[in-house]
């Protein structure tokens, strides 16, 4: 049992890394930008790979009317976000400390794994809902003005995850080290669950 | 005259025996012609998308610019302007930089660009600077190599046909700049047959801060009336010494084609700058009254600044015994080149077959004995068999130049009979000889001007072209041919044309400047004073007859575009701001009729043009370069009224 508490400590912990690292990375690529333009988001707000990417990117987008990108007033996200992550970190490490304390039901780990996951998926929800916003409510006073070859107006979303072709640009859109933190303590409060059950079982 | 003539004739005659033995030369290693070609063809191929292994500063001569290259392909990467007006830039034309070129002349838009030379410490490469003289009014100036733009200007006053600089010593104490015409100082109106011991050779040392690179002159040395050709600085361990070579120490004023060809030998001047430093700190030397600019790039400003200066320091040789002494060598030589360890000066007797080599330890040596051949001017003559080391006997004619490649060989040029001799240091045996197309002047081996040359590639630098390229009238640019010397053999491997005439080069490995190479300047450290921070504050001043746009620039519209209010006979300065910050997106300016070049600005710069619109009308502007797909509706339009029009400046965007 004590591993188990362990394992969710780490879990629980291992998720504030997004406080540290990003999140996620969209990277625009083309054959005049070979080095890419970046945004890695954060859990509290976009920032360029290089400095002045975000500035650069806001530039290309103008010509297709895309909107600037969001500052962290303009979402309230990157308030709230911050807020969920601290509060489901501190539920996490309580539960591992009482669970060190005295004996409790590893589905404690497991509750904590399953309203995480909720609000992960939430969270990826209103993250696409929030790509496909800004990819699609263009200006339609834009300077270019681009069709599918069915006649409707073209989306300019990147994709959630993976690579997708944006006019000359290749979009490529996956998870960073803040991410795969998130992941990864996820993983190891899942683990704590299976030690618990498993401990309970050898202790019967 | 006629001992001349037939010296002429036995040269060519002579050119004529080596140029066919030179050939005998590639037939025999062209055996296996086609294994040879081929690898030849792909040691100089840089794939595209691929890079090259160094950059090569090629002097531009009289394009008074300093070209960029890359070797081994002989790929142009760039003209950087450095005593020229370049209206590819704006530089010199731009209110910003028109004071770079300044002088005690007056604005002097062009010059003769001969020796850069990079900066170093510790003898090696450092990459921070690239320095380059101009020959014809006499400047130095000091090149950055993280914006590869031209930052300094320093007139040298007392000086005339700067020719054997601009060279540094080992940790870029100074940079040198000797004169190659001896003239009166201070200049008088005076008889020009009274020359002789009249004339002075002003010898500049010039302070190198190492911080920011900023240029003073600390002292000029006065020499004897010769002509001071070549020089190099002692290295490891003569550092702390500088020698030039001389020609004309029969000091000749007229027809010195022969007149200076009369004396057997002539000198290298070994200098002790140590020594006269020691001198100079402790008050020693004379303030002479002069007048010379200084002209200083900020690139914080992205504006150059020109101060006169009035005073420089002098020294006469007779002040400082013991720190100069003249090393006889014969036949005028030009080349004065240093070995890596700083052991033998190479000089190179240009009307003769031979290389004169002597030893720094055998000088010094001679002084401490005190074994001289006479004096001249004060300045006292070592023995010629006291301080040489060697003779190379080496079958060519006119010997130029000789740069090195750190493996105990040197690399000779020689004019007359177009080849390059590849020779050994303390041997002074002859390894190699290769021909060149033709009349090779100065040659390069990236870094061989140091104590660790890069003995990879070496670039030979042609003066006559002739039939190497597709012909292009009768003025066709110069030839330089690229040889790879790892082998015993050199091998030569390519051949392109060269911008200009150039007169030396520098280069060095591409690492060493790659990192530092700026691709933005940042617009929040921009300290124009007519910047804007952005778009919004632009505005239009009218002050007097003046009248200020502060411009923005982002892609694709200027800010303000539409302008009335100018009025015939304002001066109308166009204060453009690039407010892109991202790499190689520059903007360009001009307006119809302007007096003057466009302007280039790049990301996060400012510069200014100057209008003065002559006639009423409706006058557009556009951006120069083709920045983006909505380049070509960048554009605007300024209202001009006539004089007397009592219409109100005023400025607009998109309504």
């Amino acid at each position: 049992m004590k591993t188990a508490s362990v394992s969710m400590l780490l879990g629980s912990v291992l998720i504030l890394g997004l406080f540290v690292f990003p999140m996620w990375n969209i990277r625009l690529g083309a054959p005049q930008y070979p080095e890419p333009l970046g945004i890695d988001i954060y859990i509290n707000g976009l920032k360029g790979e290089a400095e002045f990417d975000i500035q650069n990117i806001d530039g290309l987008n103008h010509y297709i009317g895309m909107k600037i990108l969001p500052k962290p007033a303009d979402m309230w996200e990157f308030t709230v976000f911050p807020m969920v992550i601290m509060g489901m970190s501190i539920l996490g490490v309580l539960i591992a400390m009482v669970s060190l304390l005295k004996r409790i039901s590893p589905n404690w780990f497991l509750f904590w794994f399953i309203l995480m996951s909720i609000l992960g998926a939430l969270g990826l929800y209103d993250f696409n809902q929030w790509l496909i916003e800004y990819g699609t409510d263009l200006d339609p006073n834009a300077i270019m003005k681009l069709v599918n070859p069915d006649g409707t107006p073209m989306q300019y979303n990147p994709p959630l995850i993976g690579h997708k072709k944006l006019l000359n640009f290749d979009a490529y859109s996956y998870p960073r080290l803040g991410g795969i933190m998130l992941f990864v303590g996820m993983f190891f409060t899942l683990l704590a669950f299976w030690l618990g059950k498993r401990s309970l079982k050898t202790s019967l | 005259m006629k001992s001349t003539r037939i010296f002429i004739g036995a040269a060519i005659m002579l050119s004529f025996l080596f140029a066919s033995c030179g050939n005998q030369g590639a037939s025999d290693s062209g055996k296996g012609k086609g294994a040879l070609v081929s690898s030849a063809a792909e040691k100089v191929y840089v794939a595209p998308g691929e890079r090259d292994e160094q950059y090569a500063f090629l002097s531009g001569g009289y394009s008074g610019n300093l070209t960029v290259y890359g070797l081994p392909s002989g790929r142009l990467f760039k003209e950087i302007p450095v005593f020229s007006q370049f209206p590819t830039s704006g530089y010199g034309y731009s209110e910003e930089t028109k004071p770079m070129l300044n002088t005690s002349f007056g604005f002097v838009p062009w010059d003769d660009l001969h020796h850069p030379d990079i900066s170093q410490t510790n003898g090696e490469l450092d990459g921070r600077w690239i320095f380059a003289n101009g020959n014809n009014t006499p400047r130095i100036a000091r090149i950055s190599l993280s914006t590869f733009e031209t930052e300094e200007i320093m007139e040298i006053p007392n000086s005339a046909g700067n020719h054997s600089s601009s060279f540094i010593t080992e940790n870029t104490e100074y940079v040198v700049a000797g004169t190659r015409f001896s003239v009166p100082v201070p200049q008088r109106d005076m008889p020009i047959s009274e020359y002789k011991s009249n004339f002075k050779g002003a010898l500049t040392f010039i302070e190198v801060e190492p911080e920011h690179g900023h240029l003073d002159i600390k002292f000029q040395l006065l020499m004897p009336g010769f002509n001071y050709d070549l020089s190099h600085p002692g290295r490891d361990k003569s550092h702390g010494w500088f020698f030039f070579s001389t020609y004309n120490t029969e000091e000749a004023n007229t027809l010195l084609e022969v007149n200076a060809s009369q004396n057997d030998k002539d000198f290298i001047a070994a200098i002790n700058w140590k020594k006269i430093e020691e001198y100079v700190n402790n008050g020693g030397g004379t303030k002479m009254p002069a007048n010379y600019a200084h002209n200083v790039y900020d690139e914080a400003t992205h504006s150059a600044t020109s101060t006169m200066k009035k005073e420089v320091l002098v020294v006469n040789p007779s002040e400082v015994p013991g720190a100069i002494f003249l090393l006889p060598t014969p036949k005028s030589p030009h080349g004065c080149d240093v070995d890596p360890t700083g052991q033998y000066i190479i000089g190179s007797g240009k009307l003769s077959a031979d290389l004169t080599v002597h030893s720094f330890d055998k000088m010094l040596d001679a002084i401490a004995g005190e074994k001289f051949d006479g004096e001249a001017y004060g300045i006292p003559i070592l023995k010629f068999e006291d301080v040489m080391a060697g003779q190379v006997k080496s079958g060519g004619l006119g010997p130029l130049h000789t740069e090195f490649d750190g493996k105990g060989n040197a690399y000779t040029t020689f004019f007359i009979s177009s080849e390059v001799v590849k020779w050994k240091l303390g041997t002074w045996e002859v390894i190699d000889r290769q021909p060149t197309f033709y009349s090779v002047g100065h040659l390069m081996i990236p870094g061989g001007n140091s104590r660790k040359p890069h003995g990879k590639y070496l670039v030979a630098m042609n003066k006559i072209t002739k039939d190497r390229y597709l012909p292009t009238g009768p003025e066709m640019e110069h030839s330089a041919q690229i040889y790879d010397i790892t082998g015993e053999k050199m091998e030569l491997l390519y051949d392109f044309p060269t911008h200009g005439e150039p007169h030396y080069a520098a280069g060095c490995d591409a690492d060493l400047l790659v990192q530092n190479s700026k691709k933005i300047y940042r617009l929040d450290e921009n300290k124009h004073p007519y910047a804007i921070n952005s778009p919004a504050e632009a505005k239009v001043v009218r002050e007097g007859k003046e009248v200020h746009i502060y411009m923005s620039t982002i892609r694709s519209h200027f800010t303000p575009d539409n302008i009335e209010g100018v009025k015939v006979g304002d001066k109308v300065y166009f204060h453009i701001t690039n407010h892109e910050q991202d790499f190689d997106v520059p903007h360009g300016f001009s307006i119809i009729g302007a007096g003057t070049s466009e302007i280039l600005v790049m990301p996060g710069q400012t510069k200014t043009s100057l209008w003065e619109p002559e006639k009423v009308g409706v006058w557009p502007f556009y951006c120069t370069d083709f920045c983006s797909a909505l380049h070509q509706e960048m554009q605007g339009y300024v209202r001009v009224s006539p004089a007397s029009s009592d219409l109100e400046i005023s400025w607009s965007l998109g309504d």
